[in-house]
């Protein structure tokens, strides 16, 4: 069955027909075209595929596209400005070395984001409490960790 | 993944007929952290989802010393609830385990204990909190205690049609803690060898020596003084997440405690007796015999953290992490 959703892409408003079986995440990659967020084990576990739904962190290989009508989605693609600078989080991750073979980064970033966005001064156990859904293969989580409190301004 | 449609109904009554309209071919989904991976694992194969995230209403956590909890409460709400973590803790440390961030910003109360598996992380908390469940379907509502709700791994008391409406944790007694602890292989994202929940409650809020509960004196040297104290257990509630088929409470070892002055010995026969008494099995995420051994200490550092909530309730309100 196919139904028309609309909702908020990353300050745009848009409108789509989907069928009602897909998961957000293959609205974004398939029918948008929008590669910036990646998908890792497909059962949310993994987090590689994590967008922000109304500025909280989700799953998008889980969710349903359905439940996103009406509501506000932030992928990677919508954390650079107008001029396509970098977000300081993207930046802070350039700087320490976070980004190795970069499949996580997409999710990280926005784990990363959502987490300053509450709680602009996080400790160390409070910002590896927040990336705990995200898992990283190469860098170990150190530099990940220090680019996080960095961009936080600590 | 298999096709299905998916409907948003916007009232309850709306979902009950819809539910009981399609009966066996629909199955309802709240936050979909189970649903979508276990038709993704093809364990389920629906043909119509009924989403209950269109009915306004259903993520509120009221409180007057009771507290009723809404079905649609994800975890991060719990986790975050200033009330629950200080009233029942043992719910918000259960809250703050699950899954990751992007897992409980979406995963509901409800949910939780519908999947029902055995290592289900709220169903042990909600068990020494007394919960009951309010269940509807189109013609009538019921409530059972969640003792009463979990059957089997995966199983329920839910028939055909039937939703969770709401759930009800009752007043609990004066100086009163409790606490969750997940064993688990790694600190995120895992399913726990082990969830143990325990509930205490004491006749008084004061203690000589609480002093020394934040420190790293080993549990029996803390436990020794208390007996100075003379602490009488007035309600105790123990309960075992993967030690059964179904998340279940150890009576035997509550009967130990109840009406007793509490002591170190007696808090090592208690659990010792919850051990006797669970039923865990060898499975991949580790053996009977070790989690049978952690039950031993887990029960007791879980029973010492109610008692720190009673008397420092300020000092403790997230669980332990060794990170």
């Amino acid at each position: 069955m196919k139904q028309i959703i609309k909702f908020s892409l990353n300050g745009e408003s848009i409108e789509v027909e989907i069928e009602s079986h897909l998961t957000l995440l293959q609205l974004l990659r398939d029918k948008l075209e929008l590669k910036g967020t990646k998908e890792g084990c497909g059962m949310g576990e993994c987090g590689a595929c994590t967008v922000l739904l109304d500025g909280k962190t989700v799953n998008s290989c889980i969710l349903p596209a359905m439940e996103v009508h009406g509501r506000t989605v932030t992928t990677i693609e919508g954390l650079t400005d107008a001029q396509g600078n970098l977000h300081p989080i993207q930046k802070a991750f350039v700087e320490y070395g976070a980004v190795q073979c970069g499949f996580c980064s997409p999710g990280m970033v926005l784990s990363a984001k959502a987490l300053l966005d509450e709680n602009p001064k996080p400790t160390e156990e409070e910002i590896r409490h927040g990336i705990a859904g995200n898992l990283c293969r190469c860098t170990g989580y150190l530099q990940i960790v220090q680019a996080i409190k960095a961009a936080s301004g600590q | 993944m298999k096709k299905f449609d998916y409907l948003k109904p916007k009232t309850l009554e709306e979902a009950l007929i819809l539910f009981s309209k399609y009966g066996e071919k629909a199955k309802l989904i709240a936050g979909g952290t189970d649903v979508i991976v276990m038709i993704k694992q093809k364990t389920m194969a629906p043909d119509i989802l009924i989403s209950l995230q269109g009915i306004s209403g259903l993520d509120q956590i009221k409180f007057n010393g009771s507290l009723s909890i809404g079905p649609m409460v994800t975890h991060r709400a719990i986790e975050r609830s200033e009330i629950i973590r200080k009233n029942f803790s043992a719910l918000a440390d259960a809250a703050d385990y699950l899954g990751s961030v992007q897992i409980r910003n979406v995963a509901t109360i409800a949910g939780n204990i519908c999947t029902a598996a055995p290592s289900a992380d709220t169903a042990t908390p909600l068990l020494v909190l007394g919960a009951r469940v309010k269940i509807k379907n189109l013609k009538k509502e019921r409530t059972v205690s969640i003792e009463e709700f979990f059957k089997g791994p995966g199983e329920t008391v839910l028939e055909p049609g039937e939703i969770v409406q709401e759930l009800l944790i009752p007043k609990l007694l004066p100086n009163t803690g409790s606490a969750y602890y997940k064993l688990q292989r790694r600190l995120a994202l895992d399913l726990p060898l082990l969830g143990v929940s325990v509930l205490l409650s004491l006749d008084k809020d004061k203690i000589a020596c609480s002093d020394m509960l934040c420190t790293a004196s080993p549990i029996s040297t803390i436990l020794h003084k208390m007996e100075e104290d003379n602490i009488v257990c007035k309600e105790v509630r123990i309960a075992l997440g993967v030690a059964a088929p179904t998340p279940w409470r150890a009576v035997k070892a509550e009967a130990l405690l109840r009406g007793k002055e509490l002591s170190d010995e007696l808090l090592e026969e208690a659990a010792e007796a919850a051990a006797t008494e669970a039923q865990p099995r060898d499975t991949i995420r580790g053996e009977a015999w070790y989690r049978r051994d952690m039950i031993k200490v887990m029960v007791k550092r879980m029973a010492m953290k109610s008692i720190e909530r009673v008397v420092q309730p300020e000092a403790t309100v997230f669980p332990e992490r060794l990170w």
